[in-house]
């Protein structure tokens, strides 16, 4: 073996490893590999590198694809609860419309999300422990509450019944929210523990349902038709669970909302 | 179905490989992957050709580069399910790659897991990323000696037999 004329870069050693050098350049670089053992030592450990990555990840490519990645599902937009206890927690909600994936901000749906779940958190701090003052419209106008939220917010306010749950509604108040008003409706069972559901509107059409937790108290959050909800209340997830159904499939029964 | 939902479809298997060894979590995996193709497949009257595989990989980096990006103001966001069999499974195992790829820095992890998994070219991973083909290399380069560190650090090096 001769040396080959111009010494071998490490970019062209890695190079040659992900298939990327000229043929005639590959053939110097085998030679120059034969003669420098430590060089060839570097490419092995790359090759087993991949070897290992794909030992460990390329059985994800052959799991049967979840339903919630299945096309068919994705384009007819289902927008269904699965009342099971695991599914109940898992199912997509997939709402129609266009939506914004641009060239470079291909994403800022999800963390705006998040953060107005942290804003609707926060709200949910702040006004929960108001013994006085927790809300602006008492429950006791429902139908005034939910015609001046509608009409200030834009979309369809409407305070879901939660009394299959023990809770009562307070009353609401209008917030201002991340890109414009917001609902916060208050509810409240005979042992004071208290809920609330906020509403915004939503930088993406619809999202699956996710779940966060604070300290002492937890969100679930989802956006359907461009209206995004979070209800915030016990950490106990099972209890914030319950809840959530109700608000979902109240919501839900009103449909296209915010069109 | 058209083709383009033919192409997209045909890619799931691979975005969802991507998406594990990216995030770890086979939850947010999972989650990355299926806003990867809501948004894809809201955006199909948009899509005036070019390489619909490079596309859905670029959605999918950049979204989860936002994800990363925003974790750190809010409150602690956890699977609503922790019946992951995923992170169970590595705690025992010491360090194996899916810990080495944890230790990377999000750039590189994804240069890294483009090139060395997905097979695709500098080429492509410059335009996913939207840098120069010097800079996939150079992140190429960083990452492969990090993990290589990491795995030796606890395993003997390889004795060369002769």
């Amino acid at each position: 073996m001769t040396e080959p004329q111009i010494p071998v870069t490490e970019d062209e050693l890695h190079a040659y490893v992900d298939g990327e050098l000229p043929a005639e350049r590959r053939e110097e670089v085998e030679a120059w590999l034969a003669a420098h053992p430590d060089d060839a030592a570097r490419v092995q450990s790359w090759r087993l590198m991949a070897a290992d990555l794909h030992a460990r990840y390329d059985a994800v490519a052959d799991e049967p694809i979840p339903a919630r990645l299945q096309i068919e599902r994705l384009v007819h937009t289902p927008r269904r609860w699965i009342y099971g206890a695991i599914a109940a927690t898992l199912v997509a909600f997939i709402g129609g419309g266009l939506a914004g994936w641009t060239a470079h901000g291909a994403a800022s749906a999800p963390s705006a999300l998040q953060n107005f779940t942290a804003e609707a958190l926060e709200a949910h701090r702040l006004y929960t422990v108001e013994v006085r003052h927790p809300v602006e419209v008492p429950g006791s106008e429902r139908a005034h509450l939910q015609q001046w939220l509608t009409k200030r917010c834009g979309w369809q306010v409407r305070a879901p019944e939660l009394e299959t749950t023990g809770l009562k509604l307070v009353g609401g108040r209008l917030l201002p929210g991340p890109t414009g008003p917001a609902s916060f409706l208050m509810y409240e069972s005979a042992s004071g523990e208290r809920f609330t559901v906020y509403t915004a509107r939503a930088s993406s059409e619809a999202t699956q349902m996710r779940y966060a937790a604070g300290n002492q108290d937890a969100a679930l959050f989802w956006a359907d038709h461009g209206v995004g909800y979070v209800v915030s209340g016990s950490s106990d997830r099972d209890r914030l669970m319950q809840v959530a159904r109700l608000v979902y499939d109240q919501s839900e029964k009103d449909g296209g909302e915010a069109r | 179905m058209t083709a383009f939902r033919e192409s997209v479809e045909a890619m799931i298997p691979a975005l969802r490989r991507y998406a594990r060894a990216l995030a770890r979590d086979a939850e947010i995996a999972d989650d990355l992957v299926q806003d990867t193709l809501v948004r894809a497949l809201r955006s199909e009257r948009l899509f005036i050709g070019g390489d619909i595989k490079s596309w859905l990989y670029t959605i999918l980096t950049n979204l989860n580069k936002n994800r990363r990006r925003s974790l750190a103001r809010r409150p602690q966001h956890l699977p609503l399910l922790e019946n992951n069999p995923d992170a169970s499974g590595t705690e025992a195992e010491g360090r194996d790659i899916a810990r080495a790829l944890a230790t990377l820095v999000e750039e590189q992890r994804s240069v890294l897991l483009l090139v060395m998994l997905e097979g695709l070219s500098y080429r492509e991973v410059a335009d996913i990323q939207g840098i120069p083909i010097g800079t996939v290399m150079s992140r190429l380069a960083r990452a492969r000696s990090h993990v290589k560190a990491y795995l030796e650090g606890e395993r003997p090096p390889l004795r060369r037999v002769k």
